[in-house]
């Protein structure tokens, strides 16, 4: 049951973006559609729940006073290495993610839960809170891109969602569409957490 | 002092297990990365400046040495005899690097067509320059570019706002030019 915790308060209570608010410049940046959303938490759950891992099986050996230099060594390479792997097997969402694969690096999320969990937790339980708190943040990415998507381009993962005579809103796939979008949705979720 | 020891000698290990890891994933995609560039950046753009060929354009590309440097051709075919032929050069550009494709028709010895590959021109200004509207003005123009003080060659008109990526433009272009004659012996 302890165990199981971990891995579910990743998705509603820790909820990344929308309860702690971390992450927020990816996800106003790569949310323009929700396939790019996917490609990018793919890649956050990959990091987090490989470093949480690594971090964890190490705590006890690395010294005080050089972890966060360790931890960030660790979380660069395993972002480098996703960005080999887009590279090299996914290229079409990897040109469109660009520059924000290897800002993954500086995503607060990663290494905030190096040094909040994994530096004081266990490995498996380190491991379920990596892919706990990564697929938290997959949803949230997914879901504004597919709002954003689905005002901004009629469509959802490409396929033609809305009516003949849908007229594009733009303004939803530009920068401002992002902000609003996800003041909307943080004010929901806090309307909806206050409630229960 | 025995701390000092123990965070040096941590640190050098993380970093040397994770070099070494990385370098090894490096070698294993580094090959499928240059294959996944070819189809997805180059690929479309030399289908369409060699549209007309019968053979598979990028299963047959070679590379040649020209003046030390090494070139990756791709050969347009009909009826088996190589027609055309096209390649990349690159120039500075506003933003950074700017590469093109330009085909020859290695007959009449004019330009098949330019395509703009990588580069990182300025979203919505120097990024017309990657646009039909601008790209198609090259196709036929003999290689015997002329200049007249104009950032681009005499029969194409220049993006009023993005002169730098014009040029830039223009830049590869002289160097594409230059290489022709030396890339129309190796091919024929």
């Amino acid at each position: 049951m302890g165990l199981m915790r971990e891995f579910t308060k990743g998705l509603w209570k820790d909820l990344a973006p929308f309860r702690v608010v971390l992450g927020l410049c990816p996800i106003l940046a790569v949310t323009k559609e929700a396939e790019t959303g996917l490609g990018m938490g793919i890649g956050v759950i990959f990091v987090l729940t490989c470093s949480n891992v690594i971090i964890s099986s190490i705590r006890n050996i690395i010294p005080r006073q050089v972890r966060i230099a360790g931890f960030i060594v660790i979380i660069a390479s395993f972002v480098t290495m996703v960005e080999l792997f887009s590279q090299a097997y996914f290229y079409p969402i990897y040109q469109k993610l660009g520059i924000f694969i290897p800002l993954i690096v500086v995503n607060c999320i990663i290494l905030g839960r190096a040094e909040a969990f994994a530096s004081r937790n266990g490995v498996i339980a380190s491991a379920l809170d990596g892919l706990g708190i990564g697929l938290g943040y997959t949803m949230s990415l997914v879901l504004l891109g597919s709002i954003r998507e689905i005002l901004g381009a009629g469509t959802i993962f490409g396929v033609d969602m809305m009516w003949a005579s849908f007229r594009p809103f733009t303004f939803m796939a530009e920068a401002p569409g992002a902000f609003v979008s996800l003041g909307l949705l943080l004010g929901i979720m806090n309307a909806v957490s206050r409630k229960s | 002092m025995k701390q000092v020891i123990q965070m040096a000698v941590v640190l050098t290990l993380i970093c040397t297990i994770c070099g070494a890891a990385l370098s090894g994933i490096r070698s294993i995609t580094a090959e499928r990365i240059v294959y996944q560039r070819l189809i997805n950046v180059q690929g479309p753009n030399v289908e369409d400046v060699l549209k007309g060929s019968e053979n598979d354009l990028i299963a047959e590309r070679e590379s040649v040495e020209i003046d030390g440097e090494e070139i990756l051709l791709f050969v347009g075919k009909k009826n088996d005899r190589p027609w055309a032929v096209a390649y990349e050069t690159s120039a500075a550009g506003f933003g950074g690097e700017l590469t093109i494709m330009v085909g020859y028709d290695l007959e009449k010895d004019k330009l098949t067509g330019l395509k703009i590959g990588t580069n990182s021109e300025t979203a919505g200004v120097g990024s017309r320059v990657t646009q039909d509207p601008f790209t198609k003005q090259f196709k036929g123009l003999d290689i015997d570019l002329k200049f007249t003080g104009g950032p681009c060659p005499v029969g194409v008109d220049a993006i009023s706002g993005a002169t730098v990526s014009s040029m830039a433009v223009s830049e590869a272009l002289k160097k594409s030019v230059a290489l022709y004659p030396k890339i129309k012996e190796a091919v024929l």
